[in-house]
């Protein structure tokens, strides 16, 4: 039998190494095709109507290749987009859009502002399923003239431009929709956007190109490739062999070793997700000193450390600093001691605990049992004694929108548009589908805000609700998580606070 | 008598389509989850929820649902999918020709694997080379196929880059395809550009299928060998003064093989069952894949079209292995 020596075994290791150096990302400087590794397919083609239009992971794709109304910064904030200028008039009944001029289809056609109104107004139909058609209805009697958009208010919804640069606010081709319909429009998609789709295998890849009239400037990369790799193992080898030069949301313990060797550089970001747990106003969550001392008994700095090697930001309110009515002041201590005495007042102790079941996802996010299994133990030391039962995503939609939850469940809530109306406003008033607390007195802190059209006195109403709020323990608001990203150190990522990664933002590392 | 058979064959397949159907309906309708409330953002109110159920005829009853469901399945109309706003069928037929390019070359892998340690073990009976091929098999079987993926993707996908790690086909290649069998269209065209770029993608998900697969098939087949290999005939061609290779692979391997070849055609329906994972690790664009996302997204239509193409295809593929069987074996084609 063929023995095999040391030196033989060194020899393969040594071509291994070879090899995977000569394969391996370094060769990053002469890029023509980005190879980006993405989290998820792409179901649709239309940006604004079915599941996908409101699938936030999706939206990185829709946004290279369409323009939404309004541009959002990578921070957040709002810039001029297709529409340069916008806002109501002074007793708030209509609304006025500037269009932009000088700005072409991908087939070479003029954007105008019919295409805007058109937009605006099929988003607005029942009919064409637009699931964000509640919103959008708020504006009827949509005209365009020249470069200018009007529209009559027909309810107001503070919210209305932001929803602008928000999901399924996207701007369609009136002439080339109408002429190919929806089928055509599946089929070979344009939009104003920095790249135009080149090739489109379903499950497997878009091949996208740059757009040489792209209002923003053309895009640095000529051609971008996305793959669609849902395995976050199978993308971290994707990046790591060289195959990829851009991938994201992997392991915490897979970015932090591979970020700053063999070429691969790491980007890590605090994004608009945030973890939470709903507290549902049942059984022993109608005592304010159960819920008061489940809040402050949580360590989320430790839990962040521990579990999610630091990639976390600790959170008191449902507001993240990126967010506009984000309050500063507006803290719940750790304060384990505190806890115990007042689950004192009420006859608990960890001798004698109070239970209830919490609810949780398990691999939805990153950790999100073992988070939960964590909070659990530091319950456990102050007299709360939790059931964990782990159920579906799915499962923890229709039990929300029933008002079934359990007293506790732990729930992922992204919010990129940054206003309170879409993070506090709809997990915590009462009559929403999205909430389970029922309490009237926040319904009666809310309601009046829904309408209110003095911007700051709306702002300042929503951060004296986020202070009730936490002052009374209504939800636990957890941590904002981090997005991972590892890319090529030829290649210089901008990470964008909504959590979409885009291709356009990419350029060459100087 | 076999024609008699197959026709029962037939009627039982029907059976159990019919079966698979109602089975398929009711307890995906019965699982946790509602499409509609996945689908609507923070804002929706109870009027939105309820003309979205209405728009995809989830208001009815689930006896209304499924009599709407059967009669289109009648007409051939699986219904349209919710997430991919596409006809059913059309999507679920286009990927079956990748799913079924995969199995079936997993399966050459497999036999062809399996076959050989089989055929070397009876060579060397009793010799360390049986040993380690026992300890291969071992091996082979006591590691699912989804953990093998994981090790081709380290060995062969970042340490030896030599194969692609996810998807079909590299994007920068044209697709002349008219049909979605790639491998088989592209040695049609003589585009060894292509298949070559296919067998690169096709191969570590392939291979991770295999390897379970060959050890089963090594194992059995090793066995059946071994005991054909006392049988009185195969000592005459001893006698007759016939080599060992040929005394293996002429005498005793004709008979050896049908328990085999039976284990091949159950395994292989196992196999297809075993790409839904693999697919969804290698990125690979066929039904497995598809049906991932498709339970993902509670997309009811679209589930119901895959489970019931599924279990087409399970029943052919055993009504295929019984007849085979049937015209291998005289003593089953008389009976």
């Amino acid at each position: 039998m063929k023995q095999v020596s040391r030196r033989t075994v060194l020899k393969g290791t040594a071509a291994a190494m070879a090899i995977s150096a000569f394969a391996g990302p370094a060769l990053a400087q002469g890029i023509e095709e980005l190879v980006i590794a993405y989290n998820v397919n792409l179901p649709s083609w239309d940006p604004t109507v079915g599941p996908s239009a409101v699938n936030p992971t999706i939206q990185g794709i829709y946004q290279s290749v369409f323009d939404q109304f309004i541009l959002q910064q990578p921070d957040l904030s709002p810039a001029p987009g297709l529409l340069t200028e916008w806002g109501w008039n002074d007793d708030k009944t209509k609304v006025m859009m500037k269009v932009r001029e000088g700005v072409t289809w991908h087939d070479g056609s003029p954007f105008t502002a019919e295409d805007v109104a058109w937009s605006l107004t099929r988003a607005a139909d029942e009919k064409t399923g637009n699931p964000i058609q509640f919103i959008w209805s708020t504006l009827g009697n949509i005209k365009a003239e020249g470069n200018m958009v009007t529209a009559d208010v027909t309810r107001f919804e503070p919210t209305i431009f932001k929803w602008m640069y928000f999901l399924t606010g996207y701007v369609l081709p009136k002439a080339y929709y109408e002429k190919v319909g929806a089928d055509g429009f599946e089929a070979a998609p344009i939009g104003t956007g920095p790249y135009m789709v080149d090739k489109f295998e379903r499950n497997a890849f878009v091949r996208l190109k740059a757009n040489p009239n792209y209002w923003g400037g053309k895009p640095e990369f000529e051609s971008v490739t996305i793959k669609f790799v849902t395995d976050s193992a199978s993308r971290v080898a994707e990046i790591e062999s060289g195959n990829a030069h851009v991938t994201l949301e992997m392991p915490y313990e897979e970015y932090d070793r591979l970020k700053g060797g063999n070429g691969i550089m790491g980007t890590a970001a605090p994004i608009s997700d945030i973890g939470m747990i709903f507290l549902n106003d049942i059984d022993v969550m109608l005592d304010p000193n159960v819920r008061k001392a489940a809040a402050m008994s949580i360590d989320k700095k430790l839990i962040i450390d521990r579990l999610l090697s630091g990639y976390g930001v600790p959170i008191d309110t449902l507001q993240t600093p990126e967010y506009i009515a984000y309050d500063s002041s507006i803290k719940v201590p750790y304060d384990p001691e505190k806890a115990k005495k007042l689950l004192g007042a009420s006859g608990y102790s960890p001798e004698n605990p109070v239970k209830f079941k919490i609810q949780t996802t398990r691999g939805f996010k990153p950790k999100d049992y073992e988070i939960i299994q964590a909070i659990a133990g530091l319950w456990r030391k102050i007299g709360i004694e939790a059931e964990i039962e782990v159920y579906e995503i799915a499962k923890h939609y229709e039990l929300r929108a029933a008002d079934q939850l359990a007293p506790a469940a732990f729930y992922n809530w992204g919010n990129s548009v940054g206003d309170p109306t879409t993070s506090t406003g709809f997990a915590m008033f009462g009559p929403s589908p999205h909430s389970v607390w029922d309490g009237q007195d926040l319904i009666d802190m809310i309601g009046p805000l829904w309408g209110e059209a003095d911007e700051d006195k709306r702002i300042a109403g929503w951060k004296d609700v986020d202070r009730y709020i936490a002052e009374n323990a209504l939800v636990i608001p957890l941590l904002q998580y981090v997005q991972p990203i590892l890319h090529i150190e030829g290649v210089k990522v901008t990470p964008h606070a909504s959590g979409s990664l885009l291709p356009h933002l990419m350029t060459r590392a100087k | 008598m076999l024609l008699r058979a197959t026709l029962l064959r037939l009627a039982t397949m029907s059976v159990t389509l019919v079966g698979a159907a109602v089975v398929v309906f009711f307890v995906i309708r019965v699982v946790p989850g509602n499409p509609i409330a996945m689908m609507l953002p923070p804002g929706a109110t109870e009027d939105d929820i309820a003309r979205l159920t209405a728009h995809y005829g989830l208001d009815k009853s689930i006896i209304e649902q499924f009599g709407i469901w059967l009669g289109g399945v009648f007409r051939g109309d699986f219904g349209t999918s919710i997430s991919l706003r596409q006809p059913v069928m059309p999507l679920v037929l286009g990927r079956l020709p990748a799913t079924l390019e995969l199995a079936i070359f997993a399966l050459v892998i497999a036999v062809v694997i399996g076959g050989a340690l089989a055929l070397t073990g009876v060579r060397y009976r009793a010799t360390r080379t049986e040993t380690a091929i026992d300890v291969a098999n071992g091996v082979g079987l006591s590691i699912p196929d989804f953990l093998w993926a994981l090790i081709l993707i380290v060995l062969f996908g970042v340490l030896m880059p030599v194969f692609h790690i996810s998807g079909r086909i590299s994007p920068s290649l044209d697709l002349p395809f008219v049909t979605q069998f790639y491998v088989f269209e592209s040695i049609l065209r003589l585009r060894f550009d292509l298949w070559w770029d296919l067998l690169k993608h096709m191969f570590m998900p392939a291979l991770a299928l295999a390897i379970p697969l060959a050890a089963i098939i090594s194992q059995l087949l090793k066995q059946s060998l071994k005991e054909t290999m006392h049988l009185d005939y195969v000592t005459l061609s001893r006698t007759k003064g016939y080599g060992e290779n040929h005394v293996i692979i002429s005498e005793a391997l004709p008979n050896a093989v049908l328990p085999t070849l039976t284990l091949i055609g159950v395994q292989f329906t196992f196999l297809i069952g075993g790409t839904v994972i693999i697919e969804r690790l290698f990125s690979y664009e066929g039904l497995g894949n598809m049906a991932i996302d498709a339970v993902i997204n509670r997309d009811l239509p679209l589930i119901q079209g895959i489970v019931i193409v599924f279990a087409l295809l399970f029943t052919v593929i055993n009504l295929v292995v019984d007849m085979t069987y049937a015209l291998l074996n005289p003593r089953l084609r008389h009976a």
